[in-house]
């Protein structure tokens, strides 16, 4: 049992705070700007190198730059969206889906071309796990992604129920020709999508990089479970967003728990595919999600 | 003289990989270009087709899953209707939500079956692959097969333009295009959307299995990593949108002119010294983006722009083509 809580459930946890903070951007732009961001991985893993050459340059801890890192990636994040995805916001919607898949793949050369491809750590050395109860292992570098993502969250709901921007961000998810009409600045709330969406991204990637390592594959990797998460939770629903990324979290790190037997239920080398079968069950039964998001 | 052989067999090849991407290009046109479904994993449906028929025509190995040693045109076939029901299984998911959805899904179906090459070694030979496929005309003396074997492609490749040209311009077509310009009309005027939806996507994906096989029988190997999932399914998204979606001669103009250029531009940059030689390969790939991205916004229609079938006057509806 202790053994299920140590090395399934807590990475579990891990994972899916990682997952929860990068779906919150996706359900964001999938409601806002009504279409599925594939580059949004790529924003991820922009964000990673950036802040990883910040401690470099600095020798800080990486959380003490990420808020820098997460700047400019939004900097960044803000210049595409001027430059390809702006000019479709009159066209149908796909023809941005598209400009966001070429995107994916000239943000990730461009990091390839800047960074080269060889594996980085975030931090250098090993912790000592803090024990708790005798048994009980939790790592402290784990102890500090759950609680930042906590506190991020936190900072998001309060984003979205509490200040006149969020409440204009919800109102434009909810209809953006009602939205304009009461005169709301709709590109004011774009901007405001993408800020937040890349901060984010900026944060669970440097969470990511920090429990494993850095390499330039890792924004792809994400780019299902976060979809996943997004769709599970229900389109435009942040803490939807954040449930459906906890449950493939956890999903995932248990399904390779030897539940029957002794063997593990799911070889270890498709825990990837269980975001994809949580994805597609829910297309299949309920697209709306567990929190009756929007479906398109 | 050498030189010039070079230069030939090159140009062959060329062509030969220039003819397996007007496939692909073309079944992406018919999903895309005719009906408006985003494929993202098209290198998914392209694997289908290769292990399948790279399995089917081995001899017996003890690495993987083979010694059936089927003739080609059965393992071609059979690599088309494998590929067929696994893309009606996820149209029958995807096709009634909208594109965004296809996308995000068949993305997903394009890894899980890298997963499965990648785990399943009994089958496949995981991550070394399957080698020593067979190849059509093989024991013809060079340069005849290679020859014969690009005659094989273009001759496949103008069979296709044939049948789409037809298709397009029979009802069936006019149905798609109607569905990809505006949905509630065409519902409205009694069309069964998502079933048409359904065959342009299962029999887009059934060429990108072909070409799948093509390639595995062309390079005689496959493996999981063969070449680049993302890369591939790009490179055949740019070739049909600079070529010009919906219009079946720009799709193979686009894959013979993107491929050069891709192909060219390897030889020139393989050239430098090693460290840049990797770095410029990134430079290739974001190049060949921001040409999406251009052709998207200043050019949407591609060197072809579409054609659309001229509506038969009534008068007039006395030839072959009044047979609706």
């Amino acid at each position: 049992m202790i053994e299920f809580l140590n090395f399934y459930l807590i990475p579990g946890l891990v994972l899916g705070s990682i997952y929860a903070l990068g779906a919150i951007g996706i359900t964001l732009t999938f409601s806002i700007l009504r279409f599925a961001n594939f580059a949004h991985g790529e924003t991820m893993l922009l964000g990673v190198y950036i802040t990883w050459s910040l401690v470099q340059f600095s020798g800080l801890h990486p959380l003490v730059v990420l808020p820098v890192a997460a700047m400019l990636t939004v900097l960044v994040v803000l210049g595409i969206d001027r430059a390809f995805y702006k000019p479709f916001r009159s066209s149908p919607t796909i023809m941005v889906v598209i400009a966001s898949f070429g995107m994916m793949l000239m943000v990730r050369s461009v990091v390839q071309f800047i960074w080269g491809v060889q594996l980085k750590g975030m931090t250098q050395g090993i912790q000592r796990p803090m024990v708790f109860f005798d048994s009980l292992r939790i790592s402290p570098k784990h102890v500090m992604i759950i609680s930042a993502t906590i506190a991020l969250m936190l900072a998001v709901h309060y984003l979205l129920s509490r200040t006149k921007i969020g409440k204009a961000m919800r109102a434009m998810s909810d209809s953006p020709e009602l939205a304009r009409l009461t005169g709301i600045d709709t590109e004011k709330v774009v901007r405001m999508t993408w800020i937040v969406g890349g901060a984010m991204a900026t944060a669970a990637g440097v969470f990511l990089a920090i429990d494993t390592h850095i390499d330039t594959n890792m924004g792809f990797k994400m780019l299902l479970p976060m979809f996943a998460a997004a769709i599970l939770g229900g389109i435009g629903r942040p803490f939807g967003a954040v449930a459906g990324g906890l449950i493939i979290g956890i999903a995932e790190e248990i399904s390779s728990y030897p539940w029957i037997g002794t063997e593990p239920l799911l070889n270890p080398g498709y825990k990837a595919g269980v975001a994809f079968a949580i994805m597609i069950v829910m297309l299949i039964w309920r697209p709306s999600g567990l929190f009756k998001g929007k479906v398109f | 003289m050498d030189q010039f052989y070079g230069i030939f067999l090159y140009v062959i090849s060329l062509l030969t990989m220039g003819g397996i991407y007007a496939v692909l290009a073309l079944g992406l046109n018919i999903q895309w270009g005719f009906t408006g479904l985003f494929n993202a994993g098209i290198a998914g449906f392209f694997a289908i087709g290769a292990y399948v028929s790279a399995i089917l025509t081995t001899a017996p190995s003890l690495r993987h899953l083979g010694g059936y040693e089927l003739p080609y045109i059965v393992s071609f076939a059979i690599a088309m209707i494998v590929s067929g029901i696994i893309a009606w299984a996820v149209g029958k998911v995807c096709l009634k939500l909208r594109a965004d959805y296809l996308a995000i899904a068949t993305i997903g179906i394009a890894e899980i079956f890298r997963l499965i090459l990648k785990n399943e070694t009994w089958a496949t030979n995981g991550p070394r692959g399957v080698s020593m496929i067979p190849k059509p005309f093989e024991t013809l003396p060079e340069p005849w097969n290679q020859l014969a074997f690009l005659a094989m492609i273009l001759a496949t490749v103008a069979a296709i333009y044939f049948l789409l040209e037809t298709a397009r311009r029979s009802p069936w077509g006019r149905v798609m295009t109607a569905i990809r310009e505006n949905e509630k009309s065409a519902m409205a005027a009694g069309k069964d959307i998502e079933k048409f939806r359904m065959e342009a996507f299962v029999v887009g994906c059934m060429l990108m299995a072909l070409a799948g096989a093509f390639v595995a029988h062309y390079l005689k190997f496959i493996g999981p990593n063969a070449t680049d999932p993302m890369t591939s399914t790009f490179l055949v998204w740019v070739m049909l949108v600079v070529g010009g979606s919906a219009n079946n001669k720009g799709a193979i103009l686009g894959a013979f002119l993107i491929w050069t250029i891709w192909s060219a531009s390897e030889i020139l940059t393989s050239r430098l010294p090693d460290e840049l030689a990797i770095r410029t390969a990134y430079i290739r790939i974001f190049l060949i983006g921001l040409a999406l991205q251009i052709f998207l916004q200043k050019y949407p229609k591609g060197i072809f722009p579409e054609v659309r079938p001229k509506p038969e006057r009534r008068e007039a509806s006395s030839g072959p083509a009044a047979s609706r």
